[in-house]
């Protein structure tokens, strides 16, 4: 297996820069692609990559939507090639809003940003990610925008973050759990043979373009004739040698602003508990699936070691992420410590290939057949490892405890959430897989009558009474049910953006301009 | 018991009808593609005893495929209509009571075929159009409309009155909670709130038919044992040479083709998927495909019958038929989810067991030994399969909301319901259905 090129590859598939605790996002517009493409040349150098740079204080990211790309003069022939789901976009199809959730409330026509129709076209075309150390994110977003900047493009929107000490504004640990990416490449997967066990290393194709995905295959991207303007400039597809890979160490990255009623969730959870505090916080983290406190899971540490857990950073790193993540929901088939509908149990269930976990060839047998399972819902959620995201995400808004929340709004209150980014290689299996099937459908592992507890925006359903319930299974008891829970949080804007590698910025800086020589 | 039958009408449509004819389905629906239950022209919502059913105006534009990959001539098949129904009884009761109270609209849905001529014997036009299926799949042998309605109404009475007693049902036990419910359903009954009706008898000639047919297969496989050991080895060889050097061919659809077929899903909890294409040239393939499907009907006619078809628990029927002296294949199905997941349960769950069929298709991802690879090749998969659909251009569902295990929870609370006595551990568990 090749190396891979870390100076090539942008830095935010490796780190999410947790020490620039300051960050900001500028959503922007080609006014001038000739401009754009100065801009980019004269920028390239200060694009961060993957390659560990420990005197790094600040970091600049670009990434591009389809339109961004049109606007810049790719042809029409390369765009092709990329996904179907990046060329019509988060908001180009009905159909996808439906099964992304995005109705009602959260309907893209109401999006501040992301939505183009007869009347407006507020695609952006570029998202400017910028991050820095306390204090210094001012210097560079001055750095940034000198020369062609003005000239080139036009800001919709310069969309701001702010560091909530590690916790997401209702007021939870936030990014305990990420995949581990097998940069290494040493992760062996079998094309026919199930896997038994979770395991938390994930082949490096799922996020990055260019290397075996989870299937141990290569994720389709658009390559280039090496005939074509600009391919000088790309190197080899590693399964396609006789093609120039435009995808090859970039990836694709979902953005979605999502805007979350603090003072709505708590007070919710206040009034459905009777105003007991202790009570709150336990369905509070009954509906997250982790504590309050530091983010430790529900259910019980497993005994044995998981695979890509607790290998990354010192050893304090190490054993916080054994304690936070070496478990699954073997342990808990009846839902009991932790809910079926617990947002980290719906967004990452945990599962191998198959149920049973290590078994003899004839069980084994069995299963694959669809029985000798004893609980009815051992077999019903589809393998994780085939829908992980890296989640990149940052807060915004002011800070406000759980217990402050249950005050009264003050005039002008300031709006909080996150901006919610992820890295992924295959869009519609991974990002939209678990939005989907996973965080927005009712009927999620056996359940009947609720979506996430968090991100769900309760829309009917017809032939359902309900959508907008939490169940809590009891041991040995008749479930609980929490009924008319709210939407707690709303979808005001989102893009499916290329996360190009830095020999495609070149390409992208150079197209047009070989293109008009030609 | 009442055993499922289906139906499935396929008549060529006459020539520069096919707009029209479209525009004629699509008032049917409500939403695009999804039958309004009351729409003159079918209501199938008055119709008690059907599960599912669809029109499909069946075109092929992989056609050329056989030309582009075997240098065989392709042919170019008429358009045609094909009306597909899953309903409880016999297919006679369901044909005579469709003319019925259904006549005036089918006709005239009808009188787009080129060979149909109006006034004509409804019920006899429709069997003499009917094309038998290879294999056919529902997911509970023999549960009508009806009780899965029932059930429901069911379901739903008890989880409304579990949460008007929250506080008084947290405290009891199992035992106490399946007596009190017991109870609750009996005075519900009385009071005619809820209505669950007995299975009417099994049909003698029906139960008579499926014992031979259980009996009958492992039979004619022991007798044919000698025969296939000896054939073996040249099988093999035919099998793997062909395997080596058959043609995938798998151009992703265009995002605009991706969007008209994406307009007709995501309506209701499940969705539906018709595909046809061809199957790959010679007599080997065609034989093969057959032998196979008529192995699969004898496990989904009585092994896979109680909520599942080996992994998977989302699909609700699915049909395999051919058409054209066995030259191309319709398959038909009812999932529960996106096609993503659906997708996902094909690769990931019974991957082998869509290799077996479907690689007998033209086009499909290289597979090998009959069961490898082929769909575990995903990308090039789901580009194959979302090729070769067909916008459905109208479905019906008899029961939106409901999923394949909320039909099979719903069925096992009516049980648990029923019984006098059930064990500790019986007791927790369906305490936990709720």
């Amino acid at each position: 297996m090749p190396v891979v090129d870390y100076k090539d590859v942008q830095a935010m598939v490796r780190f999410g820069f947790g020490k620039m605790t300051e960050a900001c996002y500028y959503l922007v517009h080609i006014k001038n692609a000739a401009a754009a493409k100065e801009w980019l040349l004269k920028m390239q150098a200060h694009i961060t990559t993957a390659e560990i740079t420990p005197s790094l204080r600040t970091a600049l990211q670009v990434a591009f939507t389809r339109q961004g790309l049109e606007a810049l003069g790719v042809p029409e022939r390369v765009i092709a090639g990329f996904s179907t789901e990046f060329i019509t976009g988060m908001t180009g199809d009905p159909s996808r809003s439906r099964r992304l959730g995005d109705v009602g409330a959260n309907s893209p026509d109401q999006w501040r940003w992301g939505y183009k129709d007869e009347v407006k076209d507020e695609v952006p075309h570029a998202v400017v990610m910028l991050f820095a150390y306390p204090g210094q994110l001012e210097d560079c977003k001055q750095s940034i925008q000198k020369e062609f900047w003005s000239e080139a493009f036009q800001v919709m929107e310069c969309l701001p973050t702010n560091d909530m000490g590690g916790r997401e504004a209702f007021g939870f640990v936030d990014g305990i759990s990420q995949p581990d990416l097998d940069w290494e490449q040493l992760r062996k997967v079998s094309r026919n043979c199930d896997q038994l066990t979770y395991g938390n290393t994930v082949c490096l194709g799922e996020f990055l373009l260019g290397y075996p995905n989870e299937y141990d295959r290569y994720t389709d991207r658009p390559l280039l004739d090496p005939a074509d303007p600009g391919a000088d400039q790309l190197l080899q597809a590693p399964d396609q040698p006789d093609k120039k890979d435009l995808g090859l160490n970039g990836t694709y990255v979902v953005f979605r602003q999502l805007k979350q009623d603090v003072r709505g969730f708590w007070q919710f959870l206040d009034r459905a508990t009777g105003s007991a505090r202790l009570q709150r916080y336990q369905l509070a983290e009954a509906m997250v699936g982790r504590t309050l406190g530091d983010g430790a899971p529900l259910v019980p540490m497993s005994s044995n070691p998981i695979p890509g857990v607790g290998n990354n950073g010192d050893q304090a790193t190490r054993k916080q992420d054994v304690r936070l993540n070496q478990f699954t929901y073997d342990s808990d088939a009846a839902g009991t410590a932790c809910p079926f509908g617990a947002h980290i149990r719906r967004a990452n269930p945990r599962n191998a290939d198959i149920p049973g976990g290590l078994q003899g060839w004839f069980m084994h047998l069995l299963r694959i057949l669809g029985f000798g399972n004893k609980n009815v819902r051992a077999d019903l959620i589809s393998s994780t490892r085939f829908h992980r995201i890296l989640r990149r995400g940052r807060e915004y808004g002011e800070k406000l405890s759980p217990d402050d929340a249950l005050q009264t709004a003050p005039e002008h209150d300031s709006e909080r959430g996150l901006q919610f980014l992820a890295v992924n290689a295959n869009i519609q299996r991974q990002f939209e897989f678990v939005q989907n099937a996973w965080i927005m459908r009712t009927k999620f592992d056996g359940m009947t009558e609720e979506s996430d507890p968090l991100l769900g925006n309760r829309e009917p359903v017809a032939g359902c009474p309900f959508t907008n319930t939490f169940s809590l299974p009891q041991d040995g008891r008749v479930r609980q049910r929490i009924m008319d829970v709210p939407q707690f949080i709303t979808v005001v804007g989102g893009a499916y953006l290329f996360l190009p590698s830095m020999r495609a910025i070149r390409y992208l800086a150079t197209i047009g301009a070989l293109l008009e020589k030609s | 018991m009442t055993p499922q039958s289906h139906v499935l009408v396929i008549a060529p449509v006459k020539m520069e009808c096919e707009a029209e004819l479209r525009a004629l389905l699509g008032s049917m629906n409500s939403k695009p593609g999804q039958a309004n239950p009351e729409n003159p022209i079918v209501p199938f919502g008055q119709f008690e005893q059907i599960h599912f059913a669809r029109f499909v105006i069946l075109t092929d534009r992989t056609e050329e495929d056989i030309h582009t990959l075997y240098g065989l001539p392709a042919v170019h098949y008429p358009v045609t209509l094909a009306f597909f129904a899953d309903f409880d009884g016999t297919a006679d009761d369901f044909r005579a009571d469709l003319a019925a109270r259904a006549g005036e609209g089918l006709q005239h849905i009808f009188s787009f075929c080129q060979d149909f001529t109006p006034g004509a014997d409804l019920a006899r036009w429709m069997k003499d159009h009917e094309s038998p299926a290879a294999t056919m799949y529902m997911n509970w042998r023999g549960r009508t409309v009806t009780e899965i309605r029932q059930e429901n109404a069911l379901r739903l009475d008890l989880e409304c009155h579990i949460q008007e007693n929250q506080e008084a049902f947290s405290k009891m036990t199992p035992e106490q909670v399946h007596k009190a419910l017991q109870e609750f359903v009996t005075a519900e009954i009385y009071r005619s709130r809820l209505n669950l009706d007995r299975p009417k008898r099994t049909p003698f000639g029906w139960w008579l038919r499926n014992f031979i047919h259980l009996i009958g297969v492992p039979i004619i496989l022991l007798v044919l044992t000698p025969f296939v050991i000896l054939y073996s080895p040249v099988f093999i060889y035919q099998l793997r040479s062909r395997e080596k050097t058959d043609k995938q061919y798998a151009p992703r659809v265009s995002p605009c083709d991706e969007a008209k077929l994406g307009n007709l899903e995501d309506y209701d909890v499940t969705n539906q998927f018709t595909v046809v294409g061809g199957i790959k040239p010679g007599l080997f393939r065609r034989w093969l495909m057959s032998y196979l499907l008529w192995l699969v009907e004898y496990t989904t006619r009585h092994i896979f019958i109680r909520g599942h078809l080996a992994r998977v628990s989302t699909i609700h029927a699915a049909r395999w038929v051919f058409m054209n002296d066995k030259k191309r294949m319709v398959f038909a199905s009812n999932y529960d989810g996106s096609l993503d997941s659906y997708m996902d349960d094909f690769i990931n769950k019974v991957g082998w067991g869509l290799n077996l069929v479907f690689s007998n298709g033209m086009s499909y991802p290289r597979t090998d030994w009959l069961v490898l690879n082929g769909s575990k090749n995903e990308q090039p998969y789901k580009y194959v399969l979302r090729r070769h659909q067909l916008p459905t251009e109208v479905w019906y569902k008899a029961y939106p909301g409901l999923t394949v295990f909320d039909l099979k929870r719903n069925t096992l609370i009516r049980r648990g319901i029923e019984k006098k006595y059930m064990s500790d551990e019986e007791l927790r568990e369906w305490v936990a259905l709720f």
